[in-house]
């Protein structure tokens, strides 16, 4: 057995008289068209295998009809698996007789819907606290904490209306609450978002990660959408005629789709948008290094006229980023017949990227800066330039 | 009539005298049962003056709806009590909310059990229909012979005739429950009672409450009919107008049946549709009382 927080195994899920008679034939290889039109039997889910980290972000994609939305109820089971194991916490979910399962539903896991699935003749107050009443909490315990998580999602002023009062964003805050207030390791999300609005969906999107960010839980969520996918996936799985075709980090499945299917997901999206400036970076601007003084100001410009460059950057003896410098500023202060030191002449206004910085907040300082911006590690060393012709290029593909 | 080739009425004939041969004592029991609850629900009535009653009524109308409904309700009962009615009308209130309230009592637990059941559906479907369709008046006939006559039997004819919408509308609307707000009470770990009690039934509130409006208007319409086993109430009056051919009678009784039917039917819609607008509606009340369970 896998090792995860959630492992599935060799899962499947037929709709039909005969479950176990088609589930032979489809390892005999029949296809999934031929049991339908033989035996009548639909296949949602078909030898499904795959484990999900604690506390990643596992997103299940794939076509309508490509069984996502079965499997994840295959794992808090909603539908009853036809054969396979779902072990969650090495606990197979699949044999837990039913009382247990009622515990473990209530204790562990919880599940936000496309369609909100809020109780419209609840407050908002009541639906965030329902998974608590329905544990048998008692009210002052369960409204304090539905509040806590009104709170986190901000919508606390809120806890009095009803639902049909909430915009679609606020709604789906509301049920994003009620899955948070029974403290879940973790969250089933069925396409959360897709019914909102672009603007709204990456809200809601950012709301989860933030979450993420002070608590992390396990969260399968499902979705159509390729780009909210890429953005908030840890993992991503793709599903085809319910089977599972191919699992991998976002970048993995961009280098070395699986199959034609695989690729004409991510022909849709500008895979660029998920570049960062670590990916952008060259090098190719002229270091400097300022020990304790600063180069000479001839030097440099001869340099940089040699090389035919107009902008160097200066970093200090551990290689940390000192400052950027430009020859036109050099060529004033010389022209002036000023002697001064380098130190005078430096773009002040340059400070150093991040590499994890995602490429619109790249262009954003390409923007507002002249010349090329640097790029430093986690510890601040100098890796590399972003200069505004780089930056087409690298966009335009190598 | 003996030369029919089949005799499915004196079939029926026998059934029901089977039935009086060996059950009378059950019947008077379940008679004496409906007698007691109905002759309650209209001493009930009886008690406040009629100004009291009629200020309900018109508070009423004022709560839910508006000032110009609650003026249509006090214009209403004050017409009735001018024209010499309101006696009657309160014995006719008596006997529609009893047979209503039986029916609902019945009726919204079948509309449940066959919600969550499809054999018990398949098998109360036709009964439903038989009971809805069956001209009104021939229950009637089976309902004195077994409770005598006078107001139990025009009761048990008017549960009869009115149950139907109230176990349809609970089992539609239990049925017609947005299905991702059934899984998210499952996904949350709710057993089949709390599923019912907490997600089904509050949100097949809607439904269930046109049910009752329905039972209400439907009862109102028989125990008017009921008159003929005398019932009493305004039916005695429609009735006396039709056997005296007396016009004005009829018009007068029959205005009053229409005035009550349309004071009855836009209080009882009120609590169906308004569910979500109104704060502290009866829905909300019901089903915060199902929840604290």
């Amino acid at each position: 057995m896998q090792s995860g927080k959630i492992v599935v195994e060799n899962l499947y899920k037929v709709f039909g008289a005969q479950p176990q008679e088609a589930i032979d034939l489809l390892k005999q290889g029949w296809s999934k068209d031929k049991i339908l039109a033989e035996k009548g039997a639909v296949i949602g889910v078909s030898d499904v295998s795959f484990s999900v980290e604690e506390g990643e972000i596992f997103v299940l994609m794939g076509l309508s009809g490509s069984g996502k939305s079965t499997l994840i109820r295959l794992i808090n089971r909603l539908v009853e698996p036809s054969a396979g194991n779902v072990y969650i916490d090495g606990q197979n979910v699949a044999k837990l007789p039913k009382k247990q399962l009622i515990d473990l539903r209530r204790r562990d896991m919880s599940m936000v819907f496309q369609s909100f699935a809020l109780m419209p003749s609840r407050t908002v107050l009541d639906n965030a606290a329902f998974g608590l009443e329905v544990a048998g909490k008692g009210r002052k315990e369960r409204e304090k904490r539905a509040m806590e998580v009104l709170k986190q999602v901000g919508l606390d002023t809120f806890a009095h209306k009803y639902p049909h009062e909430l915009s679609g964003g606020m709604q789906q805050r509301v049920g994003l609450a009620r899955a948070l207030a029974v403290d879940p390791s973790m969250i089933i999300m069925d396409e959360a978002f897709s019914a909102l609005d672009p603007l709204k969906r990456r809200e809601m999107q950012d709301v989860l990660l933030e979450l993420q960010k002070t608590h992390r839980r396990t969260i399968i969520f499902v979705s159509h959408d390729i780009e909210e996918a890429m953005r908030i996936g840890t993992r991503i799985g793709i599903m085809e005629g319910g089977k599972l075709i191919q699992v991998g980090t976002p970048q993995e499945l961009v280098d070395n789709p699986a199959n034609d299917y695989v690729r004409n997901f991510f022909d849709t999206v500008d895979t660029n948008r998920y570049l960062t400036a670590g990916q952008l970076k060259a090098d190719s601007v002229p270091l400097f290094v300022h020990n304790g003084k600063a180069p000479d100001a001839h030097t440099v410009s001869q340099a940089l006229q040699a090389l035919d460059k107009h902008y160097a950057f200066i970093v200090d003896e551990n290689h940390r980023f000192y400052g950027s410098i430009s020859l036109e500023k050099i060529a004033l202060l010389v022209e002036g017949g000023q002697t001064i030191g380098l130190d005078q002449a430096l773009l002040k206004q340059i400070s150093p990227v991040p590499e994890d910085m995602p490429l619109d907040q790249v262009i954003g300082r390409l923007v507002d800066n002249e010349g090329p911006i640097p790029v430093v590690d986690g510890k601040g060393i100098y890796c590399g330039a972003i200069s505004k012709g780089r930056l087409l290029t690298r966009m335009q593909g190598e | 009539m003996s030369d029919k080739k089949l005799d499915l009425g004196s079939w029926v004939n026998d059934v029901v005298q089977h039935l009086l041969d060996n059950y009378s004592g059950g019947f008077d029991s379940i008679g004496s049962v409906v007698s007691g609850f109905s002759e309650g629900i209209e001493s009930v009535l009886m008690l406040p003056p009629a100004w009291l009653l009629i200020a309900i009524f018109v508070g009423l109308g004022l709560w839910r709806i508006g000032a110009r409904f609650a003026a249509f309700t006090a214009v209403s009962f004050i017409l009735i009590v001018l024209t010499g009615f309101w006696e009657q009308t309160v014995v006719t209130l008596g006997l529609t909310f009893s047979a209503t309230l039986i029916s609902l009592m019945l009726g919204i637990p079948l509309g449940i059990w066959a919600a969550t059941s499809e054999r018990v559906a398949t098998i109360i479907r036709p009964i439903l229909d038989f009971m809805q369709t069956m001209p009104a008046f021939v229950y009637l006939i089976p309902a004195a012979m077994l409770f005598g006559l006078g107001r139990v039997p025009g009761i048990i004819a008017t549960v009869i005739f009115a149950m139907p919408p109230a176990v349809r509308l609970t089992n539609l609307g239990i049925r017609q429950v947005n299905k991702e707000i059934i899984e998210a009470g499952q996904s949350f770990g709710c057993n089949s009672r709390q599923l019912l009690f907490k997600v089904q039934l509050p949100n097949a509130m809607p439904s269930i409450m046109a049910g009752v409006n329905q039972t209400i208007m439907m009862a109102l319409s028989m125990v008017i009919i009921a008159s003929m086993v005398g019932a009493g109430g305004l039916g005695n009056d429609v009735l006396a107008s039709i056997q005296r051919l007396d016009i004005g009678l009829g018009f007068e009784s029959g205005m009053a049946v229409v005035l009550l039917a349309i004071i009855l039917d836009r209080i009882t819609e009120s609590f169906g549709t308004k569910q979500t607008e109104k704060r502290g509606s009866l829905i909300s009340w019901v089903s915060a009382k199902f929840q604290s369970q």
